[in-house]
C-alpha cells in the first residue's frame, strides 16, 4: 500500500478517535528501535514502547550503560540504526551537534499526543524532545542525628559547614557529610553546582571562552575543600554507588545525592536499622550570597533520528508517544522516577526534587561545548584537593585543558 | 625424574617450599574465597561500612532474609537478569574466536615460518601495535562503519573483531613455535608420498600440540574477559557476560546491584574452574612440551 | 582480515592529523520543563556545509601532538625557562596530564615487570616441587588472579583495601597508624595499584615458568648433581639458563601490557592519584566529549613508546633472523 495513503489514514484515525488509535498505538507499519540509558523508569518507557509492536512494526530497545558512546555513531548513519534515543539535557547535546535528530513539531502537528506543553523541549522555536522525568542533586540528612547534636536541618553550604562542625565536635560521627567527590565527571559536577550555586556563567557570554577563573570559581572550590574536612578522607576515589552504601550503613548525617537514588534509601531493605525512618530529603543548599540552589536540574526525554525515512520516525514517535501516556502511571511506575507526566502523584522519593525545582535550580546547561568544560574539570580538579595547587592554578589549568579540546573540536578557532 | 630430586631437599627447604606455596595459594585465591562465601550475603554486610567482620557474620543477612546465607544474588542475576543468557553468548564467542585464531594461526604461522622473507619482524611490530593500542581506540573507529554497514550488535562481528586484534599476536606466537621444528620433518613426510596438507597434518600438528595449546588459552582469556569490545559492540540481547556484570553496578543516577554483580562473578568462574580441573593435565603437559620460545 | 588490521591504523594515523572544522554558532533560546534561556547552539547548516566538501575535518600536521593535552612542547620550554632548580621543573613537568601519565606508566612498568618474573619463578619452582596430587587444585588457584574479569575483581579488591574493609584495617594494625588509608595519598596509590599489577600478572609468569620447567633437560640437572654443585648453584647454572628464552618471552609481554595499564586505574577509582595512557585515551573517548583527534594522538604516541621500550629485543629479533637466513 502506499505509504502516503496510509499514514494519513493513521491521521484520519487519530483526528475522528484517538482513545482507540491509541489502543494499538496507531502504527501500521515501520520499524523502532530505541537507544538509551538502562535504569528502570527507561526500562518501563522502553517495555510500554514494545508493546506497540505487531504486525508490521517492529519495535526494538537497546538500553545500557555505553548509550553515549553508542547513540553518535548509532544515529549517524543513513539509514540510522537507531529511530529515537532517550536522552537527558547533556547528552542531547552532541545528538544536536551533529544535527543527528530531527524537529518533531511536524509530528506532533500532525499525531498530537498525550503530553503537557511543559514536556515539550524547545531548542531555538523547535521542539526537539518530548520530556517526562527530572532528577536533581539535593541534600539529605537524619533526622535523629541533627536533633541528637541540636541543630536544624542546614539550607546553605555555610549551615553544612556548621552543622558537620557540631556533630563532628560532640563526637556523634567522624565524617558526617557526605558527596560523590570522585576524580572525573564527579568532582566537575559538584564543582558545576557550586559555581551556579555563587552565580557564575561557565563561559563569557556568547562565546565559548571559558569564564570559570575567577572569584566564583575560587570561592568554589575552597567551599568544596572545607567541606572535605567533614568528609571520609578518600573523598577524590568516592563515586555516588559508595556515598550512598555509607548512607545505608549508618556512617553519615547529611549529604548531596541524586533525587533518582531516593527511592532505595527510604526503603528499610538494605539499610542499617534506623536510617532509613530517620532519612529526609530536603532542598538543595545555596551558597555564598547566591540566589539559586548549589544544584542543576536534569530532564530526561525522547529524541527522533533525523536519517530514518518519516515512515519509521512516525511509527518511533506513536511507539514512544505511547509509552509515556500518564495511562502508564501505576504506583510501581510512578515509584521509578520523578515523572513529569500529567495524572503522576508526587511519591515521598520525589520531595527532593520537586524542592529543587521550587527553589528555582537552573538546568544543566545545553552547550555544544560544555561537556568538553565538564571532562576539563574532571582531570584538573583533584590536584587542588590533593593540595598539590593553588585553586588559581587549578583553574588556569582547567582553562588551558578546555581550550586546546575546543580547538580541537572545532569551538575555538 | 623430578622425584629423585624432591626426595633429596632437605627438610628447611621443604619447610620454605611450602610455606610459600601457602602464602602465595592464600594471596592469590583468599579474595576469591571472599567473594564466594560473600556472595551469599546481602550488601550491607559483604561490602559493610561498619566492620568487616560482619561478611563473616552475616549480622544483616540473617535480619534481612531470616538466615545465615542467601541465594538472592543468584537468583537475581541467573533468573531474573538472564545472565544465563549472557554465559550462552560468551561461550560462543569464546569458542569462535578460539576455533577462528588457532586455525589461521596455525595454518598462516606454519606458512610463514617456512617462508624465507623476513615476515616474522613485520608480524612482531603488527602484534606490537595491536596490543599497545587500547582497544577502545579500535572500537570508537569501526562504531560508525558496522552501523553504516548493519553489522553493529552482532555476536559474528565481534568474533571477527577479536579475532583480529589478537590475530597478529597469535600468528607471532605460533610462528615461533613452528621455527623450533626442524624443516627436515616436513621434508622427511614429503618423501615419504605426503602431500604438503597432509605433512602438516599428521606431522607437524602432533609436534605442535603445546604451542596450539598455549595460544589457544591466550585466545580464550581475551575472549572471555573482553570488556572494550564486547560492551561497545553487542546489543543488549547479546551481550557476554562481562558487560553484563557491569551493568548490574548502576549508573551515576540511579543504584544497581552489586549483590548481582557478585554473584555473576562466581557464575562466571564456575566455567573456567570446570575446565581447568578437566583439561590441567592437557593444558600442563601441552605447556610442557615445546613451550614459547621468543 | 587485513581490512580489520590496517583501516584502523591508518584511520587511527590520519585522525591524529586532524581536528573537526569550525562551527558556526547561532543564539537560540531553549526551553524545558524549568523555563526557557537563552542559550548557543551549532549552526548545522553553516557546519555541514564544511564537513561535506572534507569529511576528515581541518589538516593540521603535527597540531595535534605537540598542543598542551599530549607533547605540549611550548608549555615544556616555558616551564624551563622559569624554574630555577630541576625538582621545580619535575613540578611544572608532573601538571602536564601526558607526561603525568608517562611518569606513571614507567614507575609502573618498570617495577611491575621484574616482581612478577621474580615471584612467577618462585611460584613455578616451588609448585613443581610439590605432590602430583595437589598440583591441579594448586594451579588453578595460582591461575585465579589473572583470569578473573578485573572489572569486579578490582571491585572487591577496592572494597578489601578500604579504611574499613579487611585488608585496610589489618595494615592499620600491623602498621599500628588508625589513620591510614591506602586511597588518600599519592605514594600509596601508587604501591597499592602496583601491588594488584604484580598479583594479577605473576600467574602468568608462572605457568609459562612452569611449562618450561618440565622441559629441564634432567641429565644436565643429575650431571650437576653429582659435579657436586649446590641446589643454588644447579638453579643459577642450569635451570636459569633454560628458562632464558621464557623470561624475555613473558618480558616481552607484560612490557606491553604493563605499559597500558588501565583496568585498576578505573577499578580503584585511582585517577586522581596516577593516570596513565591507556587512560588518558579512554577518558578522552569517554562520555558526550568524544575527543577522537586526542585520542588517537595519545594512541599513536602510545604505540611508538611501546617501540622505543622494547627496542632491544625488537633489535634482536631482527638480528636473529639474518643468522637464521
Amino acid at each position: 500500500m502506499n505509504k502516503m495513503v496510509k499514514s494519513s489514514l493513521i491521521a484520519v484515525g487519530l483526528l475522528s478517535n484517538s482513545a482507540i488509535a491509541f489502543a494499538g498505538c496507531g502504527i501500521t507499519a515501520g520499524t523502532v528501535n530505541i537507544i538509551g540509558n538502562e535504569f528502570p523508569a527507561i526500562q518501563t518507557i522502553g517495555a510500554a514502547a514494545s508493546e506497540c509492536a505487531g504486525e508490521g512494526v517492529e519495535v526494538s530497545t537497546n538500553l545500557t550503560k555505553e548509550h553515549k558512546e553508542i547513540q553518535v555513531p548509532g544515529l549517524s548513519g543513513d539509514p540510522a540504526e537507531y529511530t529515537a534515543a532517550i536522552v537527558a539535557n547533556s547528552s542531547i547535546v552532541p545528538l544536536m551537534n551533529d544535527g543527528l535528530v530531527r524537529p518533531l513539531d511536524d509530528l506532533i502537528a500532525k499525531h498530537g499526543g498525550n503530553f503537557t506543553d511543559k514536556q515539550k523541549i524547545t531548542i531555538g522555536g523547535k521542539v526537539m524532545a518530548i520530556g517526562f522525568m527530572a532528577n536533581a542533586q539535593h541534600l539529605v540528612y537524619r533526622k535523629d542525628i541533627l536533633e541528637q547534636a541540636g541543630v536544624e536541618p542546614p539550607t546553605s553550604y555555610e549551615d553544612v559547614l556548621a552543622v558537620a562542625e557540631v556533630i563532628k565536635s560532640k563526637g556523634i560521627m567522624k565524617y558526617p557529610f557526605g558527596a560523590a567527590y570522585a576524580a572525573g565527571w564527579g568532582i566537575a559536577q559538584e564543582f558545576n553546582n557550586m559555581f551556579l550555586g555563587h552565580g557564575g556563567d561557565f563561559f563569557i557570554e556568547g562565546s565559548p571562552m571559558p569564564n570559570i577563573n575567577n572569584q566564583m570559581g575560587v570561592d568554589s572550590l575552597n567551599m568544596m575543600k572545607s567541606l572535605t574536612a567533614y568528609m571520609n578522607p578518600d573523598f577524590l576515589t568516592l563515586n555516588n554507588n559508595e556515598i550512598n552504601a555509607e548512607w545505608k550503613a549508618g556512617n553519615l548525617a547529611i549529604m548531596q545525592m541524586w533525587g533518582s537514588r531516593a527511592g532505595p534509601l527510604l526503603s528499610d531493605e538494605g539499610s542499617a536499622p534506623g536510617v532509613a525512618e530517620n532519612t529526609v530529603l530536603f532542598n538543595p543548599p545555596t551558597v555564598g550570597d547566591g540566589k539559586v540552589p548549589a544544584t542543576t536540574l536534569w530532564w530526561d526525554g525522547f529524541t527522533i533520528a533525523r536519517n530514518i525515512s518519516d515512515e519509521d520516525a512516525e511509527a518511533s514517535y506513536l511507539a514512544l508517544v505511547n509509552a509515556i501516556d500518564p495511562k502508564i502511571m501505576t504506583d510501581e511506575v510512578a515509584s521509578q522516577a520523578v515523572w513529569m507526566i500529567d495524572g503522576y502523584k508526587p511519591t515521598p522519593a520525589s520531595a527532593g526534587v520537586f524542592a529543587t525545582i521550587e527553589a528555582g535550580a537552573k538546568p544543566y546547561p545545553m552547550i555544544p561545548y560544555e561537556s568538553l568544560l565538564h571532562s576539563a574539570l574532571g582531570a584538573e580538579l583533584p590536584d587542588f584537593f590533593s593540595g598539590k595547587e593553588s585553586a588559581e592554578k587549578t583553574l588556569a589549568d582547567v582553562e588551558a585543558a578546555y581550550i586546546v579540546a575546543a580547538k580541537e573540536k572545532g569551538f575555538i578557532n | 625424574m623430578n622425584s629423585s630430586i624432591v626426595e633429596n631437599k632437605p627438610l628447611s627447604l621443604k619447610l620454605f617450599s611450602g610455606v610459600f606455596i601457602i602464602i602465595w595459594l592464600f594471596v592469590a585465591a583468599f579474595p576469591f574465597f571472599w567473594t564466594f562465601w560473600g556472595s551469599f550475603k546481602v550488601e550491607l554486610d559483604f561490602f559493610s561500612k561498619e566492620n568487616w567482620t560482619n561478611a563473616i557474620t552475616g549480622i544483616r543477612t540473617l535480619h534481612e532474609t531470616g538466615g545465615n546465607f542467601t541465594g538472592n544474588g543468584y537468583h537475581g542475576a541467573w533468573v531474573q537478569e538472564e545472565f544465563w543468557r549472557a554465559s550462552l553468548n560468551t561461550g560462543i564467542v569464546c569458542f569462535f574466536v578460539v576455533l577462528i585464531s588457532l586455525t589461521i594461526g596455525t595454518l598462516g604461522g606454519y606458512a610463514l615460518s617456512r617462508s624465507n622473507f623476513r615476515y616474522a619482524f613485520w608480524l612482531l611490530i603488527l602484534a606490537l601495535v595491536f596490543r599497545a593500542m587500547p582497544p577502545i581506540t579500535l572500537v570508537s573507529g569501526y562504531l560508525l562503519p558496522f552501523f553504516e554497514w548493519g553489522l553493529w550488535g552482532k555476536l559474528s562481528t565481534t568474533i571477527v573483531v577479536l579475532v583480529a586484534i589478537n590475530q597478529p599476536f597469535t600468528l607471532w606466537m605460533l610462528h615461533s613455535f613452528f621455527k623450533k621444528i626442524p624443516k627436515e620433518l616436513d621434508e622427511s613426510a614429503m618423501v615419504d608420498g605426503c602431500t604438503a596438507f597432509q605433512a602438516f597434518r599428521h606431522v607437524i600438528i602432533p609436534v605442535m600440540w603445546p604451542g596450539v595449546i598455549t595460544t589457544g588459552l591466550f585466545s580464550f582469556l581475551l575472549a572471555y574477559n573482553d570488556f572494550a569490545v564486547t560492551a561497545m559492540l553487542l546489543s543488549k540481547e547479546n551481550q557476554t557476560m562481562v558487560p553484563k556484570i557491569a551493568s548490574f553496578m548502576g549508573t551515576t543516577q540511579t543504584e544497581g546491584n552489586v549483590m548481582f554483580a557478585v554473584a555473576a562473578v562466581v557464575l562466571a568462574t564456575v566455567p573456567l574452574f570446570i575446565l581447568v580441573m578437566f583439561f590441567q593435565r592437557q593444558i600442563v603437559s601441552g605447556l610442557t612440551a615445546g613451550a614459547v620460545k621468543g | 582480515m587485513l581490512l580489520f588490521i590496517f583501516l584502523p591504523i591508518i584511520s587511527v594515523i590520519t585522525q591524529s592529523l586532524h581536528i573537526a572544522h569550525e562551527q558556526v554558532f547561532v543564539e537560540v533560546e531553549n526551553c524545558d520543563f524549568f523555563g526557557c534561556k537563552k542559550s548557543t547552539s551549532v549552526d548545522r547548516a553553516a557546519t555541514e556545509q564544511l564537513r561535506s566538501e572534507k569529511p576528515l575535518g581541518r589538516f593540521v600536521g603535527l597540531d595535534n601532538y605537540f598542543n598542551r593535552s599530549h607533547l605540549a612542547s611550548s608549555e615544556l620550554a616555558a616551564a624551563w625557562e622559569s624554574s630555577a632548580s630541576l625538582g621545580e621543573f619535575y613540578n611544572q613537568l608532573f601538571n602536564l596530564p601526558l607526561y603525568r601519565a608517562i611518569i606513571f606508566t614507567l614507575v609502573y612498568t618498570a617495577v611491575v615487570t621484574p616482581l612478577l618474573i621474580i615471584f612467577g619463578f618462585i611460584v613455578a619452582v616451588a609448585v613443581n616441587s610439590i605432590n602430583e596430587k595437589l598440583k591441579g587444585l594448586v594451579i588453578f588457584f595460582s591461575l585465579l588472579p589473572m583470569i578473573v574479569t578485573p572489572l569486579v575483581g578490582s571491585l572487591i579488591l577496592f572494597w578489601m583495601i578500604d579504611a574499613r574493609g579487611i585488608i585496610g584495617s589489618t595494615l592499620q594494625i600491623l602498621l599500628d597508624n588508625p589513620d591510614l588509608s591506602l586511597k588518600a595519598s599519592t605514594p600509596l596509590t601508587w604501591i597499592t595499584l602496583i601491588v594488584y599489577g604484580v598479583w594479577h600478572a605473576t600467574p602468568f609468569a608462572f605457568v609459562v615458568f612452569y611449562a618450561g620447567l618440565q622441559t629441564l633437560p634432567q641429565d644436565t640437572l643429575e650431571s650437576a648433581m653429582i659435579d657436586g654443585a649446590s641446589r643454588w648453584e644447579r638453579i643459577r647454572y642450569v635451570v636459569i639458563p633454560h628458562l632464558m628464552p621464557l623470561v624475555t618471552f613473558v618480558a616481552l609481554i607484560q612490557l606491553m601490557d604493563n605499559f597500558r595499564v588501565f583496568e585498576p586505574i578505573v577499578g580503584f577509582n585511582a585517577s586522581a592519584h596516577a593516570t596513565s595512557l591507556s587512560w588518558i585515551i579512554y577518558n578522552d573517548l569517554d562520555g558526550e566529549s568524544r575527543l577522537l583527534s586526542s585520542a588517537s594522538t595519545t594512541s599513536v604516541l602510545t604505540i611508538i613508546g611501546v617501540i622505543i621500550l622494547l627496542s632491544p629485543v625488537l633489535v634482536r629479533a631482527w638480528r636473529d633472523w639474518d643468522r637464521q637466513a
